[in-house]
């Protein structure tokens, strides 16, 4: 493997534990909002806090990891892409600050705040979705180089099929991933009148989730007709995803394993995921950036190959530590404590 | 200007998002320290006190915390979006110290967790505090990785520019570079010392108040002995960080020191005014101040603005962030070195109402500090990004509407800072230390 591939695959994958993570953080704030309106918060908002509070941190760092890393192994890509997102990325930022201030302002001091839980939530759906122009930006038509810097055109892009297709998928993917994770949750927690509700909303997601995956693949095959031939050649890998979903949606059916109807989620979407990065090789940027072209130099690479391997090896067992403490400890999620003294 | 001119909107937004960063950034480094000490005392002395001390700062930290992150991260994004030049040609070369930091970031925000929801689960309370150690490890190796990224900035190293090209790259050296000793170690030192002053005027504040809470005067001597030892090192590293400046970057001490001409015995000038032929008025001079600063020894030549070209000179106005943070840092030592000593030997004027309104008044100053040790740092750098390879001009976006986004970044941070303020408040008034205590004592925990 060469450098380079080596490269976008790490920083692919870290996108991929951001997807899932986040999505969960993103949706569980959707559905928080939801049950205040609905008169049905005493249902959720205990799980929805038990789990969420110690672990948003970390989810925001599978973030920063990524736009780190993306600036680290092609530095080429700060250029473009920090020159056209200007706006896009500011948006972005304002609403992940109110929902990284929501854990400090409204679970630690003043509760229940009506306006914010609203906005919290709100701010679930608008992330992916702000997030979500990126993909679609560099699917290409949308930048043209003037004067020598690269412009975004505005128009275009908020007026394309594409964009509001990619947008769409991202809501529903959210809710979705979200949906079923917090089943399993509430599931591990007892509590039945919250399973079946998140369950309820598990299934409604499903459907949908397919409907605006298979628009993109549709949309795709007008605006870039070379992606979407690549996509073709790997129609193998979408085909198992959807053998996955299906799979998933049938054991939430049945009330079965819904530990592991979330695993299958994952590599449902573990499939798409890579399948869709794979098709989109080489282009960081359609047609003006490669991942060759923009690649750093052999010395930097390999120092941060390096590091990354080190940072694993600190990474992955205080992960574990912390899943084990507040994911998978039976004390913790049924909300017991248990007393010393 | 703001809206018509990207590099001088930029570089605003910059100013702004940092200065507002900093301050939460400062409070990620120390406090976890100060738990850590205060949680550690009260294990070993077995004293309720203590640990409740550690709880109390534990319980606040999180709402800071949260800011830093969402601060932190929009610092981050914006290094690309509005400097996509300099994070191209810096990519090469710097990003490795970037990406070391964000794995301290993970391993900060993991254990942060844990620890925080974990008070009442180890049946060994040396457990629990153990958590804390790569807390305060990830806040502090966070703050020197980005320090190093600022090193380089001020003395580029670890690469060759051969035909405007970038080639001989060389990650480790650009990360030790000249500026990295002295300036990874103050920004440390001023970060443990600010919040171990912080702390101090916290407890000040609630014994001005009238509280008699034996807990708050433990809080107030232990943190202003700590204050102590790290505004002694903070000194210490400052003077070698005069000079660090005097053999690398002359200029920027020349401007700071309103220094125009290049002479032996140089004095220190502290304050005064400029006039329209840049004679200095109503200054205090300290004659060969400057000269031992630079070099250790008072007939040292000193080199002057004379020796650079006047599109190369650093704005004048650093000269008052200069003395703003030194007056700061002698004050802050005088200070806690005075309280010191009268608690041990028992001068009683250090437990009386204005003693106590000086070290209140200690924290803000602290911070104050740390602001104007970075405004001078930072725009004592300008013309360059990287000194001697870009300037701020070269490195801006090219985008319009950097204006409307400093506006959009300006109420973003109102709402942020009044949000953390009310909510401290909020948090501490609702459940006082006496109504705290009893129920530890009660044996309840929350
Ligand atoms: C509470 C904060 C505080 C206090 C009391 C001091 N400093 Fe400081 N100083 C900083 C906070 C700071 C800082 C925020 O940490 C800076 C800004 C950039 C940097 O690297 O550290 C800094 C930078 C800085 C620099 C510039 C380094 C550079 O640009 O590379 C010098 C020469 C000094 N300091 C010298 C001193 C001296 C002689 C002090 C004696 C009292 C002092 N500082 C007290
Ligand atoms: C250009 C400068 C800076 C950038 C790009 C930056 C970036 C960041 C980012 C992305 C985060 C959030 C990480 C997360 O998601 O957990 C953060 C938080 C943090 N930053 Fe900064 N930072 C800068 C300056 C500084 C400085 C100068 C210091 C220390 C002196 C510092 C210390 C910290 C600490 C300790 C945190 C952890 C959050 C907390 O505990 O409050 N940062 N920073
Ligand atoms: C957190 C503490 C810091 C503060 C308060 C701070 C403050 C400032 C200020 C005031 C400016 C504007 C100078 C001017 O335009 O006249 C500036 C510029 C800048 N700083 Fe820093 N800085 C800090 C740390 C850093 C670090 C660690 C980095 C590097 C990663 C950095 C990168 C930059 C960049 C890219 C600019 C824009 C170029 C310039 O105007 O010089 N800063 N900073």
């Amino acid at each position: 493997m060469s450098l380079e591939v080596l490269g976008i695959s790490v920083l692919w994958l870290f996108l991929f534990g951001y997807v899932i993570v986040g999505s969960i953080d993103y949706g569980a704030g959707f559905f928080n909002a939801q049950s205040i309106i609905t008169g049905k918060q005493h249902i959720l908002s205990k799980i929805i806090q038990r789990y969420l509070s110690p672990v948003w941190e970390v989810t925001n760092v599978f973030f920063v990891f990524f736009f780190v890393g993306i600036v680290g192994f092609f530095p080429q890509s700060a250029y473009y892409f920090g020159t056209i997102l200007l706006i896009p990325g500011s948006i972005a930022l304002v609403l992940l600050a109110i929902r990284g201030s929501y854990y400090a302002f409204e679970s630690y001091g003043a509760r229940g705040h009506k306006g914010y839980a609203f906005m919290y939530g709100a701010s679930g759906l608008l992330i992916p979705a702000s997030l979500s122009i990126v993909l679609t930006i560099s699917e290409g038509g949308f930048v043209s180089i003037v004067n020598d810097n690269p412009v975004l055109d505005y128009a275009a892009l908020f007026t394309s099929p594409l964009t509001w297709s990619i947008v769409a998928l991202s809501i529903v993917a959210v809710l979705y991933i979200s949906a079923v994770f917090l089943t399993w949750y509430a599931y591990k927690t007892g509590d039945t009148k919250a399973t079946d509700l998140m369950r309820k909303y598990a299934l409604g997601w499903a459907l949908p989730l397919i409907i605006t995956a298979s628009g993109i693949v549709y949309e795709l095959s007008s605006h870039n007709e070379a992606h979407f031939e690549r996509i073709m050649d790997l129609w193998w890998m979408f085909a198992l995803s959807f053998i996955l979903w299906f799979a998933t949606v049938w054991l939430i059916w049945k009330r079965r394993n819904y530990g592991m109807a979330f695993w299958l989620l994952v590599g449902q979407f573990a499939m798409a995921f890579f399948a869709y990065g794979v098709s989109h090789y080489p282009y960081l940027l359609y047609p003006h950036l490669t991942i060759y072209e923009g690649f750093t130099n052999t010395a930097m690479a390999i120092s941060l190959v390096f590091v990354f391997i080190l940072g694993l090896a600190l990474l992955l067992p205080s992960l574990y530590l912390l899943l084990r403490l507040f994911l998978f400890d039976k004390n913790y999620v049924q909300g017991i404590k248990n007393k010393k003294e | 200007m703001l809206f018509d001119d990207p590099v001088f909107a930029s570089r605003l937004l910059t100013l702004l998002t940092l200065s507002f960063h900093i301050i939460y950034a400062t409070i990620g480094v120390g406090v976890p320290l100060m738990i850590m000490i205060a949680q550690w005392v009260g294990i070993k002395k077995n004293d309720m006190h203590y640990m409740l001390m550690a709880r109390r700062w534990a319980k606040g930290f999180v709402v800071t915390v949260a800011v830093g992150v969402v601060t932190g991260t929009a610092i981050g994004l914006q290094l690309s979006l509005l400097w996509p030049n300099f994070m191209e040609l810096a990519g090469n070369i710097i990003a490795l110290p970037l990406f070391m930091e964000v794995f301290a970031f993970f391993f900060e925000a993991i254990f942060l967790g844990i620890y925080l929801y974990t008070w009442d689960r180890f049946d060994n309370p040396r457990k629990h505090l153990l958590l804390l150690i790569p807390v305060a490890l990830g806040g502090g190796m966070s703050a020197v990785f980005i320090t190093i990224v600022n090193a380089f900035m001020n003395a580029p190293a670890g690469f060759d520019i051969m035909n405007g090209q970038l080639v001989n790259a060389n990650p480790i050296a650009a990360m030790f570079t000249a500026a990295m000793p002295t300036k990874v170690s103050h920004v440390l030192a001023t970060a443990y010392m600010t919040v171990a002053f912080m702390l101090a005027a916290i407890a000040a504040f609630r014994l001005l108040k009238g509280s008699k809470h034996e807990y708050h005067k433990k809080a107030l001597f232990m943190t202003m002995k700590i204050g102590l030892i790290f505004s002694i090192a903070t000194v210490l590293i400052g003077d070698l960080s005069g000079k660090y400046l005097a053999e690398y970057q002359p200029e920027k001490l020349a401007a700071a020191e309103w220094h125009f001409e290049t002479e032996e015995a140089a004095p220190l000038i502290l304050y005064g005014m400029l006039d329209e032929n840049q004679e200095v008025n109503y200054a205090l001079q300290i004659p060969f101040g400057l000269s031992i600063l630079a070099h250790g020894y008072p007939n040292a030549e000193v080199i002057g603005l004379d020796q650079f070209p006047a599109e190369e000179q650093p704005p004048l106005i650093i000269h008052y962030y200069f003395d703003l943070m030194v007056t700061i840092g002698m004050f802050m030592l005088a200070l806690s070195f005075v309280y010191w000593v009268g608690a041990k030997r028992g001068w009683s004027f250090v437990k009386t109402a204005w003693y106590r309104s000086l070290i209140v008044l200690g924290g803000p100053l602290s911070f104050l500090g740390i602001e104007a040790g970075w405004w001078m740092a930072e725009v004592g750098r300008q013309p360059w990004i990287l000194r001697g390879i870009m300037t701020v001009d070269q490195a801006a976006t090219s985008s319009d509407y950097v204006g409307h986004m400093f506006i959009l970044f300006v109420g973003l941070y109102f709402v942020l800072g009044v949000g953390t303020v009310v909510v401290l408040r909020r948090m501490f008034k609702n459940d006082p230390i006496e109504k705290a205590l009893a129920k530890q004592q009660g044996g309840d925990s929350e």
